[in-house]
């Protein structure tokens, strides 16, 4: 059953846009080919909940070993592997939780939602999974205040799995008991960071926490030991539970096992949701591969692509041969991120690219770390100057102030053959307790970087200033 | 008039009993008092603060943070287009401003009958569709401007009444957990030892327990 394979090949349908479901190993988009894959009846008849109950004649701790031993990667940005952030829980210290972190918004991002709307089952079946391994008694569902229709389709699923015993006191008749509740977001980004997340779903505003404590395992919800996994990282768990770590390790490489939600879109002809093989699949086969992305808009040229969501470093054409691997993408100065892929060509107006991720970020800033809440803002209002026609070139000097000021030292970015420039490898510095002020930085880095000629024909050249004291000091150590 | 309705307040009753402090259900409620009223009012975080036991000034310091609370009336269809960079490559400027010239308003007013409120929004997770826009949180897809116009002419003749339903409604369904079936949440320091699956004996994890 692992591997269901579409005999019509590459195929989409309307009622699930953006997703094409392929020849491919599939192990959380199995279902999606049925129209109604959100629904108890259609899980029940494709493997559903079978993965629990296999689980459930396993001890906790062979369970946790299979999640362990499969090597899932957390899909929510860092890719840090799921079984051992389960370990980090402090022994003897109850109750502990789980809480699910659907508030995707990273920009380009677009897998979560699909998995929760399509298969919201499948997501009840890896939280289950997880509580019953990592002896969590409580999960908290956070999901994207923005996103209506997998709202509607979690909490439909929630109510059918409680009625027909699969969530609550004694799941199938055995002494696991759990409540799931699925708690609304609001609309803020930063709520995708974990403490963030924590502060909200505790009714504060979602502002992340100061470090250490490092990891909610050891304190988070209420100050109890929390795991906060992404819904795509869950998602894989009933595969493992099912057909074994090695099932699981089988498909993609050693660093990178199992499969990617990867979405791609922007200037390529087939803009989509693919489930990739993990760690081996180039960016020159997901973006011109023709089981893909096909290519480049009206066979414009590339300019640039963004490979990891839009906190990430930007690529341009030398990078397409790298795999989508996390340790490759690091060295090559940029990362996997939230999986999203966005594809500029040569007709794009790079300055203004970059303002709109700038912009991004300086709205979502929570406000809590300077460099975050008036650098983003400050670096907006110089790159609107700058594409008015207004900056000079004293605005790029400030630009590249403000980025060391949020990212002391050398910022990640790729090479590039065309200026003769290395790679800095990531990850970067930073000044703020979280990612988003540096993502506020990285896009409009990369741009200044790699594109530096496009941003000089817009500035005004003026003379350096120099400084004419008002008044000789006198006696001052001047 | 705006605090929570009977019927809410039993709504909002069992939503706090699904936490095992009372604050978090702090936006949960909100979201409810917002699909009551289309808005966050005075009067309803003032009940709010007395349902989950805090001080008004704190639900409003909570709803204050996040972008979805309106304080003031908004239409009864709130438009979000999304700006951001994969909506942006494929005309979503050009759209926002289609959008306003079509409603005769600028992003974030709303028009004169009060049905319609624009809004520039961020990135909505439907990026391959782009542009797109939400209409209550609801995508339309890969929107030319005909689309726009035409999605307006049926928001205004009651056409897509059935499909989205009034600014503030989240979700069509909501979750119920039955009183036979669910486990109950416990405050945190009432809890003593580990769940019952979890033998004592074997400890489901040891590495990393001094982070």
């Amino acid at each position: 059953m692992s591997h269901h394979t579409n005999s019509q090949g590459a195929e989409t349908h309307d009622y699930i846009a953006g997703f094409y479901i392929g020849d491919r190993p599939k192990v959380v988009t199995s279902r999606f080919e049925y129209e109604d894959s959100h629904t108890l009846e259609r899980f029940l008849a494709t493997d559903g909940y079978e993965g629990l109950k296999k689980c459930l004649t396993m001890s906790p701790q062979e369970m946790h070993d299979e999640v362990r031993n499969s090597t899932v990667l957390g899909r929510g940005g860092a890719g840090f592997p799921a079984g051992v952030k389960w370990g980090f829980t402090p022994q003897g210290v109850w109750p502990r939780y789980l809480v699910v972190n659907g508030d995707e918004s990273e920009p380009g991002t677009y897998k979560d939602r699909l998995l929760m709307e399509r298969d919201p089952h499948q997501l009840i079946e890896g939280c289950l999974i997880a509580c019953y391994a990592a002896g969590l008694s409580q999960c908290f569902l956070y999901v994207r205040g923005e996103m209506a229709v997998a709202q509607e389709r979690i909490a439909a699923a929630l109510n059918d799995a409680y009625a027909a015993g699969y969530i609550g006191k004694n799941i199938l008749g055995t002494d696991f008991s759990v409540d799931i509740v699925l708690h609304w977001g609001a609309g803020a980004y930063v709520v995708g960071e974990e403490t963030a997340l924590i502060e909200s779903l505790e009714g504060e505003r979602g502002m992340p926490r100061l470090k250490p404590p490092f990891f909610p395992a050891a304190v988070g919800l209420y100050g109890k030991p929390t795991i906060v996994n992404n819904v795509e990282t869950l998602a894989n768990l009933p595969f493992v539970a099912i057909n074994g770590s090695a099932a699981y390790t089988a498909i993609g490489t050693p660093t990178s096992p199992g499969t990617r939600m990867v979405a791609v879109s922007g200037h390529v002809k087939r803009p989509g949701v693919y489930e990739i093989v993990n760690g081996s699949t180039t960016f020159r086969d997901i973006i011109y591969g023709d089981e893909f992305s096909q290519g480049i808009r009206d066979g414009n040229d590339i300019k640039a692509f963004v490979p990891g969501g839009g906190s990430a470093p930007w690529f341009v054409e030398d990078q397409l041969d790298i795999p989508f691997e996390g340790k490759e993408a690091s060295a090559a100065g940029s990362m996997l991120g939230s999986g999203a892929i966005m594809v500029m060509d040569a007709t794009t107006d790079i300055p203004a690219a970059a303002y709109t991720l700038t912009k991004f970020y300086a709205h979502e800033s929570c406000g809590k770390c300077t460099p975050c809440r008036e650098g983003g803002t400050w670096l907006m209002r110089m790159l609107e100057r700058v594409i008015a026609g207004h900056g000079t070139d004293a605005d790029l000097d400030q630009m590249r102030e403000v980025g060391q000021t949020i990212c002391p030292g050398d910022m990640p970015h790729a090479s590039s053959e065309r200026l003769g420039l290395e790679a800095v490898p990531f990850p970067y510095k930073m000044t703020t307790i979280c990612f988003v002020g540096p993502s506020a930085w990285a896009p409009l880095h990369s741009a200044l970087t790699l594109f530096p000629e496009e941003f000089e024909a817009r500035v005004t050249k003026v003379p350096k200033r120099v400084s004419i004291p008002v008044t000789a000091l006198s006696g001052a150590d001047a | 008039m705006s605090r929570l309705s009977d019927h809410n307040v039993a709504i909002a009753k069992e939503i706090i009993g699904h936490y095992p402090k009372q604050k978090s259900a702090l936006i949960p409620l909100v979201h409810l008092s917002q699909e009551q009223n289309g808005y966050v009012t005075k009067d309803a975080m003032r009940h709010i603060a007395e349902l989950v036991n805090v001080t008004p000034a704190e639900v409003l310091g909570t709803a204050s943070f996040y972008e979805m609370f309106k304080f003031e009336p908004v239409g009864k269809y709130v438009v979000n287009v999304c700006t951001t960079l994969s909506c942006a490559l494929l005309g979503a400027g050009e759209l926002l401003h289609h959008a306003e010239e079509k409603l005769g308003v600028k992003a974030g007013g709303t028009t004169a009958d009060g049905l319609i409120t624009l809004e520039p929004a961020e990135c909505q997770a439907a990026c391959t569709e782009a542009p797109c826009l939400q209409v209550n949180y609801r995508h339309k897809y890969r929107v030319t401007h005909d689309d726009f116009d035409q999605m307006v002419d049926d928001l205004r003749s009651g056409k897509l009444e059935s499909e989205i339903p009034a600014h503030g409604t989240l979700g069509m369904q909501r979750q119920h957990i039955p009183d036979d079936k669910g486990v109950g949440a416990v405050h945190p320091d009432d809890v003593v030892g580990g769940p019952v699956w979890i033998p004592v004996a074997v400890e489901p994890d040891t590495e990393g327990a001094s982070k």
